[in-house]
């Protein structure tokens, strides 16, 4: 099996979900509500769990321990898309992202219960099922909000077309995706976000909001390779902040 | 280092298990909660589980409380935390249920009936047994706890989720 294909396809996605899963804690007690406040706390959890069950995985393969990686590595030697690092803003912009990356980390998952890489095949099944959670909780939000008022819809199609090109940044494509494709380790990028557009369709059909056309939509690239926005370093330094303090502190 | 008694029977040490308790329930055992996958027993207890939740922060508790509990019988234990079998609320033993319940939590239902929301919108209520309740969130005090309202008894509780 190709081991730097694996890896660069496993940093990516524990990355990814560690940095959303940071994001998604700034919302702790500050939630527009509290079952929000609670609904964002527990997606943190679920995804900084994930982030550290696909670190484990790296860890096997002969990476250093999940937390070296998840806390001693500059914003460059990060390969989470950059839709994950972007400030949480209002409301409406955090449920608009957290429909676009949930509906393609679901999709990943799925995708990846088939992959000859069987740790990966194993977590990713386990992860499946949590994520039904994450997903009905953006859905349920986005046709809710996205068919109410004046000011619910037109804020979030203000978000929707700010997200956007960092959405399709997401499938920023590998240098090893012929590899992993070839040996089965994952169906490829491609797959993924044809698979996503069509997903994202079916429920913004079900609201007010408008999807711009494809085609007219530049993605925003160059996370998968490290070239992040200047929101990613002062995320890093504050989620590793104890651990610079005090390298011995336990917490 | 434990000192190995002689070779425990497989019976034996699931009846040891019964004793670790989930540190959030605890009236629920690991064995009934359906976390351990398999049991080997030759020079030592080797025991597999798998997190409810990939997130859930008490599993290395619960590995701890395994090997300790084993210890305290004279044994020696090695745990091993993986996803070849994956977990689910299915896996919650009958007894483990009724627990549950008296815990004052309402069981799971059926996982592959959980399709959409709307299937969790009525739980049983832990205190009346009665149906006549809404979610209120999807999302709990913890990973595996989701929360609901009893409209007869005016209260909330909570529910495991199906997963």
């Amino acid at each position: 099996m190709n081991n730097e294909a694996l890896k660069e396809l496993l940093y990516k996605m524990a990355d990814d979900q560690l940095i959303l899963g940071h994001r998604n804690s700034e919302w702790t007690g500050f939630g527009p509500l509290l079952e929000e406040d609670i609904a964002f706390s527990s997606m943190a959890q679920d995804k900084v769990g994930h982030s550290l069950a696909l670190y484990t995985i790296l860890q096997e393969l002969g990476e250093q321990d999940p937390d070296t990686v998840a806390f001693t590595r500059n914003a460059e030697q990060f390969h989470n898309s950059l839709l994950t690092e972007l400030p949480n803003g209002e409301y409406d912009f955090s449920l608009i992202r957290h429909f676009l990356y949930d509906t393609a980390e679901a999709l990943r998952f799925e995708m990846l219960t088939q992959s000859s890489f069987e740790p990966l095949a194993q977590l990713s099944a386990k992860i499946r099922g949590e994520l039904r959670y994450h997903t009905m909780h953006a859905n349920t939000w986005i046709k809710q909000l996205g068919s109410a008022t004046t000011e619910s819809i037109t804020r979030l199609q203000k978000s929707l077309e700010y997200a956007l090109p960092y959405a399709l940044g997401m499938f920023e494509k590998s240098p090893f995706e012929n590899a992993l494709i070839s040996e089965g380790i994952f169906a490829g990028e491609q797959v993924l976000e044809d698979k996503w557009k069509r997903k994202v369709e079916e429920v913004l059909a079900q609201t007010q909001l408008q999807l711009p056309a494809w085609d007219t939509i530049t993605p925003h690239l160059g996370g998968r390779v490290g070239k992040h926005t200047e929101h990613l370093q002062p995320l890093l330094d504050e989620m590793s902040e104890v651990l610079r303090i005090d390298p011995t502190a336990e917490w | 280092m434990v000192k190995s008694m002689s070779k425990p029977s497989l019976e034996k040490v699931y009846q040891w298990l019964e004793e670790v308790k989930d540190p959030e329930i605890p009236v629920l055992s690991l064995v009934d909660l359906g976390v351990i996958t398999n049991v080997t027993i030759s020079d030592k207890v080797r025991i597999e589980m798998t997190p409810t939740f990939v997130g859930c922060p008490a599993i290395d508790y619960m590995k701890n409380d395994i090997i300790e509990t084993l210890n305290k019988h004279g044994q020696e234990a090695e745990v091993d935390i993986n996803f070849k079998k994956s977990w689910s609320s299915d896996l919650i033993s009958e007894k483990g249920k009724i627990a549950l319940k008296k815990f004052g939590l309402a069981p799971p239902p059926d996982s592959k009936l959980f399709t959409d929301l709307e299937i969790l919108e009525n739980a049983e209520c832990p205190r009346c047994s009665k149906t006549n309740t809404e979610l209120r969130n999807p999302f709990g005090p913890t990973l595996c706890r989701a929360i609901f309202y009893c409209n007869d008894c005016k209260e909330a509780f909570e529910q495991f989720k199906p997963v």
